[in-house]
């Protein structure tokens, strides 16, 4: 019963319902059409006929009178399939003809008339319904001349009775459809129902069915399932990071504990209670740092940071790195050149974008620092370029350290991943992670390449269009 | 050094709240506390507060809704909004709510201590043309900074970066005090970025002077003081 509900509330079924009694009506309207033509027809043939014989018997009695009609009715009445006549005298008596009875009084009216009336030849009780004309001839004489309608009324018959007959197989036909239809559709969805079901119940790995006939339901499904590809790796994404803030976080966290209690065991003197301390605080400023790199990128990644997105000159934004780090590069042994020209622009957020600047600037001033040694040594370059490169705007910072391994490269992207070499320097392992979620969240990307020696960063990124042109319509909300 | 300021802070962390009352007695500032927005709004109104610090998550009425709702009733007592929220847009509509200054959980207790005595300072809103300390001059108008009777030569971003340790004078100003206002960035480079330029203006304002007038305030930043008070 519920079943039958169920399929009775199809939208298919619905559909097939209102299709059924639209269709229905078309045909009634059509068929009727046909019929009540198909009638008139025959009637307006009728009366070609009988007005054709009715003037040239007139013209007969005009030339013999009433002996020339009544021998010239004789000898038509006799023919097969003839019309109905009679010749009848003023008073009402048959003179000649082939109609033995009429409906009383039909020969007092003059013109059209539908009427009874039963053949001579015909046995008693057989009449049979005509279209007569009736006309009074000069003298008082009446010509009576007509045709049998029962063919009309059996044509007529025929297309109601095939009316019926088509409908109810329209009927039919319409209601099993329907039922076909909606079934296969009923069991398709109830099949993604079941299969969403069980998604929704934990499995995220479960697919919608595809039938693979490329239908409508089928491109609803391939969607649906394209989307929880995008949520399955958002999840696992997700999973991922809590694994690693669980590992990333607690290890300082450990090693936090871990240097309070050994202050509390040993220390004695004030002084060495306070480098305890002042290490536990610069321990959580690191542990902050990460924790806030995290939500950052996790914050990049999903998009946000959006909402402030302006046009800006990412050259601009470069020379101003430039001009923060050259300082701090320079006292480590770095010759620091930049070059943007500009203006190059871009329509982003300029604070992630000096940000991840500044934290390539910074990787490659931590890993390619020169040795202190040779002071002989020409300084080794470091590069801040900035520029446009057809549709792109390309920010690019290069040095010329260890660089790193091509094996290693799309690796050092990942977050928390702290290549060997830079395992026994300070750092959250999450500088480049940052930089690649910007460029993600800017609709660009971050290429790391060889520059023999060194390392090439480069941010490449959508170029906007020229400053004024939409940084007007565009507003800043 | 500020005098004693008074100062409300809105928090509805009760031990946050003690740590900061019990931090600020102990530099020579009162600190009242109010648990809730309603309670912060009824405290704040009758404006007797120095600067008041506000917490932009709090029970029964939210930081910024505090801060906008005691700007309409004109009481223009600067506000700080202490959030865990730290992203450019956070900041800008704090700023917008009517906040002075904004830092993000967790700060250091030298951090917010020294934003707030800037803050307090501010008050006073006096805006000179020409900052001085002992012999150092820096006319903002013409651009040129001297020491005794030397002129000192300056690139553009020193000198932005001297006039704002003047501005506040007496004052500690932190790192991110200074990359937020002479900087106009809002991130927290990895490498000692400041600490550097200030080593640079340092050896152009302070080498061959006596006394040295820019001073390294360990574990909180920096202050441009007559060392000779």
């Amino acid at each position: 019963m519920t079943a039958l509900g169920k399929l009775l509330r199809t939208t298919a079924f619905r559909l097939t319902l209102v299709y059924l009694v639209l269709f229905a009506l078309y045909a009634v309207l059509l068929l009727g059409f046909f019929a009540l033509n198909a009638r008139r027809l025959v009637t307006e043939q009728i009366t070609t006929t009988v007005d054709t014989e009715v003037s040239g018997l007139a013209q007969q009695y005009e030339v013999g009178g009433i002996r020339r009609l009544v021998q010239v009715v004789d000898i038509r009445s006799r023919r097969p399939g003839s019309s109905l006549y009679l010749v009848a005298t003023p008073t009402g008596e048959g003179l000649a003809g082939n109609v033995s009875s009429l409906e009383p009084g039909t020969l007092g009216q003059t013109g059209w008339v539908e009427t009874a009336y039963r053949r001579l030849d015909a046995p008693e009780g057989s009449e049979h319904h005509a279209l007569v004309r009736v006309s009074e001839l000069p003298g008082g004489f009446h010509l009576l001349v007509g045709r049998d309608v029962e063919e009309r009324e059996r044509i007529y018959d025929i297309i109601t009775t095939a009316g019926r007959w088509s409908m109810a197989v329209v009927v039919v036909l319409g209601l099993g459809g329907g039922f076909f239809v909606s079934r296969r559709i009923l069991r398709r969805v109830d099949a993604i129902t079941e299969k969403a079901q069980t998604i929704m119940a934990g499995d995220l790995s479960g697919r919608l069915p595809v039938a693979g006939t490329g239908d409508e339901i089928d491109r609803l499904a391939l969607n649906v399932n394209a989307m929880l590809d995008r949520i399955e790796s958002l999840m696992r994404g997700f999973k991922e990071v809590s694994d690693n803030v669980a590992h990333d976080l607690k290890t300082p966290l450990t090693r936090l504990r871990n240097r309070c209690e050994a202050a509390l065991r040993s220390a004695r003197t004030e002084e060495e209670y306070r480098t305890a301390l002042n290490s536990t605080i610069e321990e959580s400023e690191q542990l902050i740092r990460t924790f806030d790199a995290l939500l950052m990128i996790a914050r990049a990644e999903a998009g946000e940071g959006g909402r402030y997105m302006a046009d800006f000159d990412a050259a601009e934004a470069a020379r101003g790195i430039g001009e923060l780090y050259e300082p701090v590069a320079e006292q480590k042994g770095f010759r620091l050149v930049v070059e943007a020209p500009g203006p190059a622009i871009v329509r982003g957020n300029r604070e992630l974008i000096s940000q991840a600047l500044a934290n390539l600037v910074d990787n490659a001033i931590k890993y390619a620092a020169p040795a202190p040694s040779g002071a002989d040594a020409p300084p080794p370059t470091l590069q801040i370029l900035a520029g446009t490169d057809g549709d792109h705007v390309v920010l690019t910072v290069v040095d010329a350290g260890p660089g790193i391994p091509e094996r290693d490269r799309a690796h050092a992207v990942e977050r928390f991943v702290r290549l060997e070499q830079s395992r026994s320097l300070p750092g959250s392992g999450l500088g480049l992670s940052l930089v690649s979620a910007v460029a993600h969240l800017h609709h660009g990307e971050l290429r790391l390449e060889d520059n023999a020696p060194g390392l090439k960063a480069t941010i490449i990124l959508p170029r906007a269009g020229p400053p004024g042109s939409d940084a007007i319509t565009s507003g800043t909300d | 050094m500020a005098h004693d300021m008074r100062l409300l802070i809105i928090e509805d962390d009760r031990d946050a709240a003690e740590y900061l009352v019990k931090a600020f007695r102990e530099v020579g500032h009162v600190a009242e506390h109010a648990a809730d927005g309603e309670d912060g709004y009824a405290l704040a109104l009758d404006g007797a507060y120095d600067v008041l610090i506000v917490d932009r998550m709090l029970p029964k009425r939210d930081g910024l809704s505090v801060i906008g709702a005691l700007r309409d009733k004109s009481v223009a007592t600067p506000a700080l909004i202490l959030s865990a929220l730290g992203q450019v847009d956070d900041r800008v509509k704090g700023l917008r709510a009517g906040g002075d200054d904004y830092l993000v959980k967790p700060y250091s207790f030298a951090e917010l201590l020294a934003r707030v005595e800037v803050l307090a300072r501010r008050r006073g809103g006096r805006e000179e043309t020409v900052y001085r300390v002992a012999d150092l001059e820096l006319d903002r108008l013409s651009h040129r900074v001297t020491r005794g009777k030397e002129e000192i030569s300056l690139q553009p971003r020193e000198f932005r970066l001297l006039e704002y340790l003047m501005k506040h004078a007496g004052q500690v100003v932190t790192r991110t005090m200074l990359l937020e206002n002479v900087w106009d960035y809002h991130f927290d480079p990895q490498t000692n970025v400041i600490d550097v330029h200030i080593s640079r203006l340092r050896s152009k304002i302070d080498k061959g002077f006596t006394p040295p007038l820019l001073h390294t305030i360990r574990g909180a930043g920096y202050m441009i003081r007559d060392g000779a008070r």
